[in-house]
């Protein structure tokens, strides 16, 4: 099944620059197919929510574009470069391109916040270690923590963490970014600080978003286009009123009936 | 049998000798097992099997293969194919590569106990090979080697003894020679087991300290 997720005909601002294509693919582990011949393509600027039980697929799919894993079968299209196979030399480029959002944050803890958010830009991107510690500083202060530039990750809360991360994947300025249920490892509290910096950044930057998450509220206010998993496959897809308002298929009504 | 402290004081300047020459093959020694652990080990994990093969021989087969026959091989052997160095120099070299193969052992277990997260945040990033190395997975990892570290540097100092075997005079080669010249066993002997319980002890305390200090 393949789904589009380029907004409805008559849209303002729409534009056809595709920038994610997943065409047929295919994972297993062992004896459990996680993706089924799965297809989908994102456009420049799309923030496309994954949603759908557990196991269903949605992470296995944000791993292949970071290429923390490889597909058994099918092909997957960055920025109209092909990743697997590609040479180690494209598949930075790439990455260059994609930031991701752990659930478990995985900041270094042997670096200061600083320098967890300023290592990549000034190793990777060659970037002068002034201009990269501005740059740092900056976004320390879009996410509330500007105070903690000198801390050590293991000192803040979960919340804190996990703001660090999402600024430590922005400072490399991606043209996609990739959240891995970026609350369910935060305690209740703490979630709604991280989805309203996330619900920011979605409304101003022109940044592609890719985003697991169990949070139904955050998803459709951040989505242009949800797609529901389940069993490997898409199984639905459309604009979050339709798919929250009006599901059409019976497995989508059920998951939502049991999460909302 | 009599203490004869005339013996002690007679002994003295030759057992600074000994004790420096064991401080020297353990210092030295200590920093090649643990450079040359470092090498094997990353040579363990490169993705090619001509490479990894070797290493995994040649290190298996200097782990299960006596220290001694080892020196007597580097000592006695390599210099009929022209390759011949000082006693010390390669009494330090074969206790160096000897421990490698246990250091080694200790670093993979450091880097396997690094979260799989912290590779995939670097991947991410996409830190370089090297920096993810560097910067990331071995700083995280020398946390949880230094003790296991520690405890090879206190095996190591009471193998310097084996060192005697090659005409390197440590301690205990410097008590045998003075024994010999005097006939008295008894006092040098004494002493320098007395200096290995005291070198351990400080070595342990010194570990500790660092230990204590890089959990922060």
């Amino acid at each position: 099944m393949s789904v589009e997720t380029s907004k409805q005909p008559g849209t303002a601002g729409t534009t056809s620059d595709e920038l994610i294509r997943i065409e047929g693919v295919t994972k297993r582990f062992g004896d459990n197919t996680v993706l089924d011949g799965l297809g989908l393509t994102v456009q420049t600027g799309r923030h496309v929510t994954l949603i759908g039980p557990s196991g269903s697929g949605k992470t296995t799919i944000l791993r292949l574009l970071m290429t923390l894993t490889k597909p058994d079968a099918g092909t997957i299209t960055v920025d109209g470069q092909r990743l697997f196979p590609a040479p180690e030399k494209e598949l930075r480029e790439v990455r260059k391109q994609i930031g991701m959002v752990f659930q478990q944050f995985n900041l270094f803890p042997n670096m200061s916040v600083l320098r967890n958010i300023t290592e990549a830009p000034v190793t990777v991107l060659g970037l002068p270690k002034e201009e990269a510690q501005a740059r740092a500083r900056e976004l320390l202060d879009l996410v509330g923590l500007a105070d903690k530039a000198d801390a050590r990750p293991t000192r803040l809360s979960g919340g804190q963490q996990q703001r660090v991360a999402i600024a430590r994947a922005l400072a490399m300025r991606p043209k996609v970014l990739l959240l891995d249920e970026v609350t369910s490892a935060l305690d209740p509290e703490l979630v709604a600080g991280v989805l309203d910096l996330l619900r920011d950044i979605a409304r101003t930057t022109d940044i592609t978003m890719l985003c697991v998450t169990h949070e139904m509220n955050f998803a459709r206010d951040i989505s242009d286009q949800v797609l529901m998993f389940d069993a490997g496959r898409v199984i639905e897809a459309g604009p979050p009123e339709r798919i929250f308002g009006e599901p059409e298929h019976e497995r989508t009504r059920e998951f939502l009936g049991a999460v909302l | 049998m009599t203490w004869d402290w005339s013996a002690v004081r007679e002994f003295m300047p030759h057992f600074w000798d000994g004790l420096w020459v064991t401080l020297e093959a353990l210092a030295l020694g200590s920093l090649i097992s643990f450079s040359l652990g470092l090498v094997w080990t990353l040579l363990m994990r490169t993705p090619t099997r001509w490479v990894r093969w070797p290493v995994g021989v040649v290190t298996e087969f200097v782990r299960n293969t006596p220290l001694l026959v080892q020196l007597f091989f580097l000592f006695y052997v390599l210099p009929e194919w022209g390759l011949a160095f000082s006693a010390l120099t390669t009494g330090v070299f074969a206790i160096g590569l000897h421990y490698s193969t246990y250091t080694m052992q200790v670093y993979r277990a450091g880097i396997e106990a690094v979260p799989a997260g912290q590779w995939e945040a670097a991947t991410a990033l996409s830190l370089p090979a090297r920096r993810t190395w560097f910067a990331v997975v071995l700083p995280q990892a020398v946390r949880r080697v230094v003790p296991p570290l520690g405890n090879y540097v206190i095996s190591m100092l009471k193998d310097t003894p084996v060192l005697m075997s090659i005409t390197v005079l440590e301690m205990l080669g410097q008590a045998r020679l003075f024994s010999q010249q005097h006939f008295q066993f008894t006092e040098p002997v004494t002493v320098i087991g007395v200096a290995f319980i005291v070198v351990s002890y400080l070595a342990s305390l010194l570990l500790r300290t660092l230990e204590r200090r890089l959990v922060r």
